[in-house]
């Protein structure tokens, strides 16, 4: 492969603003939201037209060029970082909602438009698009695609892959893939189904059909303090175990409580041991039902304080302190590193107690802000990269807390992908003829494997080299690298 | 059928000899959805291949209603399965046919099939959250797993949704659950077609507790679920006459109504749900979004010109119904699980 030529057909294809070469300028691109882990692309194109996106990848597959799409670049995981010998293929100028479609209640839109757009476009017509990752005003469309995303609402309205109902997708060998449309079902394999949450991996989508909701005409959120955490867990699952389905149901404990209310002040009881968030919306009775019957549920499960947010700057506060709970974290300690497992919810309080136990045998702090009701945990382990091998330890105890999800019947990542991440912790969640067929279907795309390479699933190779596919204590990947 | 009898031995063991000897397997449930995929005329040139059936392959494995989830194992009869979630108050949530009655989960699984309420409760490949399977090389594979959200690796799971077996034998399917409704009502309206249409699109926009919709023979019928409350309220709003109509939704959902079993060619679409009418006699589901439709016409085009697809549903099931976007991806994927090509030869010929 020679730079130089690519480099020369890609500008005789694109715009001079869309090819960055200049190192200071690719500097944004050598990383996503896992900033520990760098690599500087040689060239990162921005094309502006569909058409554009074809021409780079038809030009890249003939030169055997690794493509490395990229959204927003707010993925946990690493999923976007560049390949040493690739490009990156920015869809962020692909910004266009090209129409909202209310009598279908659904909306057309390229890659690279932001989440919350659609939501603010929708508005107007009474409408909203439900999935609402944290990072909603940044993260691209295209990149919840590819990583399957969810957000507090998920729990009730589904995660990306039950609300996308149309993609356009370009595979490496030049052809377009219309995948469902703006009706439900489509002929043929679930391809909408297995391109969601692919990481970039087996094609580039380059535009997105959602589904559009109305958006529910009351809320209450209410705010529950546990001097438990044992009790607050088990609420959880007595909610829903009763048949109610909270529109968001989440968890903060202690030293997240803490962190928060020094940092936004929402108003939340600095003393107790957990407290549980839980958003219903409807209309007016049906959440007054639901409100009551959730009370209930919560005074029987020992909750000592509760509140309920009727006007939405209460409700807004309430959700103020889990927003800003990530930040938070930075405030009391120079690094933290999140994780992503998730466990079937009625082992909720046992893995908090595991990893509760984890943190005092490796003398680390934990703090725990996650999606309870879909058993989503984020663990934040507290740590210092400057204290000499405090990164090391924070990194194994990382792993066992995912093999600890693993082995209660969860999985390693329930929603920020495994990217380069997490790819030494999916040999303990997959036998070897499992990740055989992963490469295999991989391989049905892109024979040549330039999509994203090296992503998502290790090689078997990796995986004997760390121990019969199996993680073991101190063997855990990137040592070297500070985490997010 | 019934009771518990676990026969993945047998069945590793059986997929792994045909890959040696390159011999076409044909994968059987309870055979109850074989019209779907047959061909009138079978293709001559393709060997159907050895029976293989999991029907013998049953028993729920783990049912944890507080989790929302049911493991069973392929062969599990959907009766079975759902009389042991109606004891819990629960239900599958795509509510699939269940033709004649002997219907089993790998078969639902397999053919992707889902119900009256798909528009809000998902589709049958929204609640499946993991499965075993054996693939075209005798191996068995365990992909997803029981918790609601899993992006570790493809969504292989997913993918055997509507599959017809091509990819795997199923060997067993977490699916998710729900809690049954609280409260249940149906509406019914006299009206014409388009005004049907007219006030399903209308409806949609609006957040009411809608569950399903059937407009046939001058009558649209609306069903309610949820808080009792939301239930009553919705009523007023749809100003609907309340009748009950729990066996029409279980009639249609087993496809066991009057207008199927009229004269013609039966086309089941996909449609944009605002997609206007045409003059042959029709059906519509899904707030519109799916179309059955009496026509001597081929409406493959028409149906796509619509943004949509078009599936014959009874008749010749000629291997045009499976025209998809594109061949040759299918086929590399199919290979990519079945290299030999003996998984249900005749589903993707
Ligand atoms: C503060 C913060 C909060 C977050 N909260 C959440 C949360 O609540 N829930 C959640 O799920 N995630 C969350 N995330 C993670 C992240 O925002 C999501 O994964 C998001 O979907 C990534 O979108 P992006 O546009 O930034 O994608 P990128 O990071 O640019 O890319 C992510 C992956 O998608 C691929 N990709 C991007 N665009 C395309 C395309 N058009 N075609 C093919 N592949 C593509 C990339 O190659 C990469 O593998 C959070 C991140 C941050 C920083």
């Amino acid at each position: 492969m020679s730079r130089a030529l690519v480099t020369e057909l890609l500008r005789a294809n694109l715009p001079a603003r869309s090819l960055i070469t200049d190192p200071k300028a690719l500097k944004p691109y050598e990383t996503d939201g896992l900033t520990a882990i760098r690599e500087l692309p040689w060239l990162v194109a921005l094309p502006e037209t569909v058409q554009q996106v074809e021409a780079v990848v038809r030009i890249c597959r003939s030169h055997g060029v690794p493509i490395v799409a990229r959204g927003a670049g707010t993925g946990l995981s690493g999923g976007a970082r560049p390949h040493k010998d690739g490009i990156v293929l920015g869809l962020s100028k692909l910004n266009k909602i090209l129409e909202v479609d209310v009598d279908n209640c659904v909306a057309r839109v390229q890659p690279g438009v932001r989440n919350q757009a659609i939501s603010d476009a929708s508005a107007k017509h009474g409408l909203y698009y439900a999935p609402d990752p944290s990072s909603q005003i940044a993260c691209s469309i295209g990149g919840n695609v590819a990583e399957n995303s969810g957000g507090v609402h998920c729990l009730k309205y589904g995660l990306t892959v039950h609300n996308v109902v149309g993609l356009e997708v370009l595979t490496v060998d030049g052809n377009f893939l219309e995948l469902g449309g703006k009706g439900l079902d489509s002929p043929g394999y679930d391809l909408l189904a297995l391109l969601s949450g692919s990481e970039g991996m087996l094609g580039i989508v380059t535009e997105v059909t959602v589904r559009l909701l109305p958006k529910p005409p009351e809320k209450r959120v209410i705010l529950a303090a546990f001097h438990e955490v044992k009790a607050a867990a088990d609420v959880v699952g007595n909610i829903i175990g009763h048949g109610l389905i909270p529109a968001g149901l989440e968890m903060m404990d202690r030293l997240a409580i803490e962190a928060a209310e020094d940092y936004v002040h929402a108003g939340y009881p600095r003393e107790a041991a957990a407290i549980l968030l839980c958003e219903l919306d409807g209309i007016e009775a049906e959440v007054e039902s639901n409100v009551t019957f959730v009370l209930r549920l919560l005074e029987d499960g020992g909750a000592y304080d509760v509140r309920v947010a009727v006007e939405p700057e209460e409700q807004a506060l309430f959700w103020l302190g889990r927003k800003a709970a990530f930040p938070a974290m930075g405030r009391i300690s120079p690094d933290y590193y999140c994780m992503d497992g998730t466990i079937p919810r009625t082992r909720l309080s046992e893995v908090l107690e595991s990893i509760e136990q984890l943190s005092r045998h490796y003398g680390l702090r934990v703090a725990n802000v996650f999606h309870a009701g879909d058993g989503n945990l984020h663990p934040l382990i507290l740590y210092d990269a400057n204290q000499p091998g405090q990164l090391e330890r924070t990194e194994e105890m990382g792993g066992k807390i995912l093999e600890l999800c693993v082995a209660v019947g969860g999985s390693v990542t329930g929603e920020h992908g495994v990217g380069v991440e997490k790819l030494d912790q999916m040999c303990s969640q997959f036998s070897a003829a499992e990740l055989d067929q992963f490469h295999r279907l991989k391989e049905a795309f892109d024979p040549e494997l330039l999509l994203n390479p090296g992503k998502a699933i290790p090689s078997l190779s990796r995986c004997s080299e760390i121990g019969g596919m199996h993680i073991h204590g101190g063997k855990l990947p990137f040592p070297h690298i500070e985490r997010f | 059928m019934h009771g518990d009898s676990d026969q993945q031995d047998r069945l590793v063991e059986a997929v792994a000899e045909a890959y040696e000897e390159q011999l076409p397997l044909q994968i059987v449930g309870s055979g109850s959805k074989v019209f779907l995929t047959e061909p009138t005329t079978p293709d001559s040139r393709v060997d159907p291949g050895k029976l293989l059936s999991i029907a013998e392959h049953s028993g729920v494995v783990e049912y944890r209603p507080e989790e929302l989830v049911i493991t069973a194992r392929a062969g599990t009869t959907l009766k079975e399965l759902e009389q042991q979630l109606a004891r819990e108050g629960q239900m599958l949530p795509f509510e699939p046919p269940r033709f004649s009655g002997a219907g089993t989960l790998g078969g639902a699984v397999a053919s992707g099939l889902s119900g009256p309420g798909r528009p809000w409760y998902g589709a049958l490949r929204d609640a499946v959250l993991g499965v075993e399977m054996i693939n075209g090389r005798g191996e068995f594979l365990r992909f997803g797993g029981q918790v609601m959200k899993n992006v570790a690796g493809y969504d292989v799971s997913r993918l055997q949704a509507g599959a017809f077996g091509s990819l795997g034998v199923l060997l067993s399917a977490s699916i998710k659950t729900l809690p049954k409704p609280v409260a249940e009502l149906s509406c019914i309206f006299e009206l014409e077609a388009g005004a049907a249409l007219a006030k399903l699109r209308a409806w949609a926009q609006l957040p009411l507790p809608i569950t399903a919709t059937c407009y046939v023979d001058n009558q649209l019928r609306v069903r309610l679920s949820g808080a009792e409350s939301a239930v009553l309220w919705a009523v007023d709003q749809i100003e609907g006459d309340v009748i009950n109509a729990e066996a029409f939704w279980s009639q249609l959902r087993n496809h066991d109504i009057d207008f199927f079993r009229k004269e013609g060619k039966l086309w089941r679409m996909s449609l944009p749900p605002s997609t206007p009418l045409t003059d042959e006699p029709t059906m519509i589901e899904w707030s519109g979004a799916l179309r059955w439709v009496y026509s001597e016409k081929a409406l493959f085009d028409w149906a796509g010109q619509q943004g949509g697809y078009a599936l014959p549903f009874n008749g010749d099931y000629s291997t045009q119904s499976f025209l998809w976007s594109d061949q040759e991806l299918h086929k590399r994927i199919k290979r990519a699980f079945d290299p030999a090509e003996i998984l249900n030869p005749c589903r993707v010929c």
